[in-house]
């Protein structure tokens, strides 16, 4: 609520001092605006940013910071028998007063200490709330009066104004660093935290995979075994079921698509690929679930196999039919990257259209032919949704496609849903999936988009 | 189907120099059309054997069209009609005896921009060969890139590195290679689209040399913009403009004495 | 080889051989191509049939006429359950042993009574008459009467017995159970009942999520865009902010639910489930999309129309901002649409953050526990009743029908825009 307040207050000061900025500016040189040195509109805007800016800072930091100032002065009033237990009872404990506090059940009777806590917490947040507003627009009311004072003629409003902006600019486009250096530190500080309970040797090359753990804290380490050797064939198994499918259907569209198909004809076939392109994956898992492997298995059972309901082989097919439009389009790119000239030196020749596809285009484009490959391949590894639904949750090692298997990601969709401790390995072992999964598919990506970038740039 | 005899002559062509060298391919009123829009308005041409035939004239005039024409490239562009007759050795090349992948075999095609396949300068050479099944045995192969590359005056700079790919070469070599490629099917005729245009002086030079050798086993057309080129190079000269066919006759006659006023205007550079 | 020997290979019995089978090839080569296209669109088919076909019927829902009487003393007591148990029974004179009468109110949804409370807290008026209303029928009705259940067979193996089945048939004639559309659907949250479930609550969920995204990556994109494509120096950050937003963009989407469990909700702490944290997560997930087709459109503007601006003596900002982005707009606005429509149908990274938990009611902020669309998917195609497998596809078809229209708006709009330079 204070918040919403908060905000409504500052956009209505910065429209105040835009206006108050511009009509200050004006009147400075009696009307004569070419005596300015900005336009008027710069001096509003000037004015604005004086008024928005620094109250926006403080309601950042602010934001940023009050949910953990809060807690240490709540932990702090709390009985010494609540807090001195160890980190993990303590993250509990910290959880409970926050579902309390937002209403939240915890689906068991609650300590009244802890009870209280979360009221104190409830209340301290109330009032840190209002302070904020508080500050925040004597703030807001301050910075409109300097930035107010400081207009004049020879107030340098536009370069100031643009230097804002600029800086504005480059702090946006760092939030995408930002973005991959939080998930590289995420997954590695929590995967080293799995890494110090289960060795990575053990991880990497362990071909038993059961991660359900002992109930009761003191038995961490005793059950469960981390050795993702079966995630890996089964990511793999999967991967290449869906390639068998996507690669040859996706690239022979492509090929069709542009070599053969007159434009007409393509404007309704593109559409096609587009709409598979743009089916969500839920969707694409609902259907390998309930509709591709009851089929699979019945045709199975016609030639006489034994084929698993959740079958490698089910999922794959699905798989390979979402991968399909990528496939294509990627292809489709770099084929039409070949330049003419190519083709009318192949058919000047005498050959015909499919010779010069196979024996020029295709060899040609097959740099980014295969990059493209390589982007669907790491993207059906990280697929998630098809696998959770349609593939199993067994951690088999086979290569038999009619049964059961499951992939990495499957295991980080299943051991991260649900209840769960932050702490346990069980948990922060699919941080150490995430790790493996995210290494592979960027050296994948980074290997293709480079030779993508290499083979354009060889025939731009 | 034989329409030699249904061919009249033509009259421009006729008119001053009587055809003491047989036609190889002849242009009876082509008109081709893009789509509504007319390239070509009724071309009639005749292309005598083992002479170079130049077509000049201005840009977008009709020349690099009606080449097309000559061995079918057009069919690759879509809306794109070509009406009246193109006979090679008196044959309809649009008609039902001969295929547009045999007639493209038996008259080859050099480009403007060189365009070597992404493969090494071997299997550039080897390629045709390969698809119309002209080689039976590795050796035999061995033999017509070699020759192919002689005839092309490319093998002595490439012998050594025939494993390396094509677009290695400089942009003179690799053109030399795209006419031994075109010769390495032994066509018939070559057509030429501007072979130069991309080039330095130095290695224009080396192909236009090319092209005079060539001839003795080649009837050659070439489209250039180079009206120096095409005094040089060729025996026959037809002038193009705006998708009509002005003037065709001995290149000396053209340079010399031309009779349109069109064709006098060209070459004395006062539009191009 | 000479050139006569040629010519006359080129019209050798040979050569028209080989020419022929070329020829074949060529064919079969164009047949595949064909199959290729065929095989993609006809798995299109299937899956949008099987998708229709299971979940047509989930607009429809059985619902039970009862005479009820709202008695003033039970109405006090809320036993709402009691009086439409004797409005039922009335229907039913001649059932009066105790199986017959549970039989008898398993025929109705359970939340039925709630249904009668509804119609009391919007008129009191009707308390102390007799009334004719209308209650959802219980979910295996609902299915028997769509036909999903056999009335023949082994009583054991059927879902309904005979007794049911002859009082769900006598219902049926009398006209006292019909098909009417299915407005819980559209109107309610989640509920383990399938007759009670809706998807409101998810829709609802979605919006907010999609707020929070769309106010977050739209902002920051566009920026992000505009200085890499404008002002940004050609070096080697650049370089490493342009390498770093591709390989983003094709990062595994439960890579940023990992991301956003860890730092929202680990570090600073963010509620579970929030639409709040889903928007975030989403935002850093489309940010790659909508900077990569925002700097296209920029791209494809001219520069033509920077010099002219800049030769007048605007600044470089205001050339951009007067300029150059109005004619990128439409351009960047079809590739928002299309980050968008792809945030909407993302599920995988929102189970990381929690948003995958049972919630009946609708959220109301953006710090409410929510489920989004997609994820009430996930759940109900998780629920073995054959009732839910029917809502599920529907769900479906109503999330697709959100997609069609957000990218048939992306598809005008470039349309409508489209220039060439």
């Amino acid at each position: 609520m204070q918040i919403t307040v908060l905000v409504l207050i500052l956009a209505l000061l910065t429209v105040i001092g835009f206006q108050m900025g511009r009509t200050r500016a004006a009147a400075s040189v009696g009307g004569r605006v070419v005596e300015l040195h900005s336009v008027p509109s710069y001096h509003g805007f000037y004015v604005a940013l004086w008024a928005g800016l620094p109250a926006l800072f403080l309601f950042v930091l602010w934001t940023a910071s009050e949910g953990w100032l809060i807690m240490q002065m709540v932990l702090a009033s709390l009985p010494a028998r609540l807090t001195s237990g160890d980190p993990q009872a303590l993250n509990l404990l910290k959880a409970d007063i926050l579902n309390i506090a937002h209403g939240i059940s915890t689906g068991r009777e609650s300590d009244p200490d802890v009870v209280a806590a979360a009221q104190h917490y409830g209340t301290l947040r109330d009032i840190g709330d209002w302070s904020l507003l508080a500050v925040g627009s004597c703030l807001a009311v301050v910075g409109l009066a300097y930035g107010h004072r400081r207009i004049g003629p020879d107030l340098r409003a536009r370069n100031r104004v643009e230097r804002v902006v600029s800086v504005a600019l480059i702090v946006c486009s760092l939030v995408a660093i930002l973005t991959t250096v939080g998930i590289v530190l995420s997954l590695l500080f929590e995967a080293l935290r799995f890494f110090a309970v289960v060795s990575p040797l053990e991880f990497l090359f362990g071909t038993h995979w059961s991660p359900q753990m002992a109930m009761r804290a003191d038995q961490v380490g005793s059950s469960g075994s981390f050795g993702a050797i079966p995630l890996f064939a089964g990511t793999l198994l999967i991967t290449v079921i869906a390639m068998v499918v996507a690669v040859p259907i996706g690239l022979m569209s492509a090929i069709y698509m542009s070599e053969y198909a007159n434009p007409a004809v393509r404007t309704w076939l593109k559409p096609i690929l587009e709409i598979l392109a743009g089916i969500p994956t839920v969707v694409y898992g609902f259907f390998a679930a309930l509709t591709m492997a009851p089929f699979v298995r019945v045709i199975g059972q016609d030639l006489g196999l034994d084929v698993s309901s959740e079958s490698a082989l089910s999922a794959g097919i699905v798989m390979g039919v979402m991968i399909i439009p990528f496939v294509s389009s990627l292809s489709d790119d770099v084929i039409n990257a070949v330049p003419q000239s190519l083709r009318d030196g192949s058919y000047g020749l005498g050959a015909t259209k499919s010779e010069t596809i196979r024996q020029v285009v295709v060899p040609a484009a097959l740099p980014g032919i295969v990059a493209a490959i390589m982007l669907a391949v790491s993207r059906a590894i990280g697929e998630t949704m098809i696998v959770t639904m349609a593939a199993g949750l067994t951690a088999n090692l086979t290569a038999n496609p009619l049964e059961a298997v499951t992939t990495v990601t499957t295991q980080i969709a299943t051991l991260l849903v649900g209840d769960q401790e932050f702490d346990s390995p069980k948990t922060l072992s699919a941080f150490g999936l995430g790790l493996v999964l995210f290494l592979v598919t960027l050296s994948l990506n980074m290997v293709a988009l480079r030779v993508v970038q290499k083979y354009r740039e060889k025939y731009d | 189907m034989n329409v030699q005899t249904h061919i009249p002559t033509s009259a421009q062509a006729g008119a001053r120099s009587a055809p003491a060298v047989p036609n190889k391919m002849v242009a009876r009123d082509v008109k081709v059309f893009y789509g509504a829009k007319q390239a070509l308005k009724g071309i009639n041409v005749d292309i005598q054997e083992n002479k170079v035939l130049a077509l000049i004239g201005p840009s977008g005039c009709g020349k690099s069209t009606f080449l097309r024409c000559l061995n079918r490239m057009n069919d690759t562009i879509e809306n794109c009609r070509v009406e009246g007759l193109i006979a090679l050795d008196g044959e309809d090349v649009y008609g039902k005896s001969i295929d547009a992948v045999q007639l493209r075999a038996r008259v080859g095609m050099v480009f403007q921009k060189p365009n070597p396949f992404p493969k090494s300068i071997y299997d550039n050479i080897a390629y045709g060969p390969r698809i119309h099944g002209m080689a039976t045995g590795r050796e035999e192969l061995d033999e017509v890139v070699q020759t192919s590359l002689q005839r092309a005056g490319l093998w002595n700079e490439v012998k050594d590195r025939l494993r390396e790919p094509g677009t290695g070469l400089s942009g003179g070599q690799q053109q030399r290679l795209c006419i031994a490629r075109a010769i390495a099917v032994s066509p018939e005729v070559i057509l030429m689209d501007e072979p130069c245009s991309a080039l330095d002086p130095i290695a224009t030079a080396h192909i236009e040399e090319l092209i005079d050798e060539l001839r003795e086993n080649f009837t050659i057309v070439i489209v250039t913009h180079n009206m120096q080129q095409a005094a040089r190079v060729s025996q026959k000269t037809a002038f193009f403009h705006l998708g009509d066919m002005v003037e065709c006759d001995d290149t000396e006659e053209i340079f010399t004495n031309p009779r349109d006023e069109r064709t006098q205007g060209y070459i004395t550079g006062r539009y191009g | 080889m000479s050139v006569t020997t040629a010519k006359s290979h080129y019209q050798s019995e040979a050569f028209a051989r080989r020419l022929r089978a070329r020829y074949a090839a060529e064919r079969n080569f164009k047949i595949a191509g064909i199959a290729a296209i065929a095989i993609a669109s006809l798995m299109l088919v299937v899956l949008l049939t099987s998708i229709v076909s299971k979940g047509y019927t989930a607009f429809w829902q059985a619902q039970v006429r009862v005479e009820v009487t709202f008695d003033k003393a039970q109405v006090e007591e809320r036993n709402y359950a009691a009086i439409l148990r004797q409005g039922l029974y009335a229907q039913f004179p001649q059932i009066t042993e105790r199986s017959g009468r549970r039989m008898l109110n398993e025929l109705l949804s359970s939340g039925a009574p709630y249904e009668l409370e509804a119609l009391v807290a919007r008129d009191p008026s009707i308390v102390g008459t007799t009334r004719t209303v209308w209650v959802r029928a219980d979910d295996e009705v609902d299915q028997f009467v769509k036909g999903y259940f056999p009335r023949t067979g082994p009583e054991a193996e059927r879902r309904l017995n005979d007794a049911k089945i002859a009082a769900v048939d006598a219902m049926t004639a009398s006209g006292a159970l019909v098909q009417s559309f299915n407005t819980t659907l559209f109107s309610a949250g989640d509920s383990r009942e399938a007759e009670q479930a809706g998807i409101w609550g998810a829709v609802v969920g979605s919006l907010l999520t999609l707020l929070i995204t769309m106010a977050l990556s739209v902002p920051i994109g566009i920026a992000a865009a505009v200085y890499l494509e404008e002002f940004a120096p050609k070096n080697k950050w650049t370089d490493l902010i342009e390498v770093n937003i591709n390989n983003l963009a094709a990062v595994p989407s439960i890579i940023f639910g990992l991301l956003g469990l860890a730092v929202f909700l680990g570090f600073f702490g963010l509620p579970r489930s929030a639409p709040v944290v889903g928007g975030l997560v989403m935002a850093l997930m489309t940010l790659p999309v909508i900077i990569i087709s925002a700097r296209v459109a920029l791209k494809s503007v001219p520069p033509s129309i920077r010099e002219a601006a800049l030769g007048i003596g605007a600044s470089p900002l205001q050339t951009v901002t007067h300029h150059v982005l109005p004619l990128a707009m439409p351009g960047i606005l079809t590739g928002t649409i299309i980050g968008m429509a792809r945030a909407l149908g993302e599920t995988a990274p929102l189970l990381m953050i929690g948003m995958v938990a049972f919630i009946v009611d609708v959220p109301h902020g953006l710090t409410d526990s929510a489920t989004v669309l997609p994820v009430q998917i996930y759940m109900w195609a998780d629920s073995p009743e054959r009732a839910f497998t029917e809502r599920t596809s529907a769900a479906i078809m109503i999330l697709l029908g959100f997609l069609i229209l957000m990218n048939g708006l992306a598809v005008f709009l470039r349309k409508k825009f489209e220039r060439r330079w």
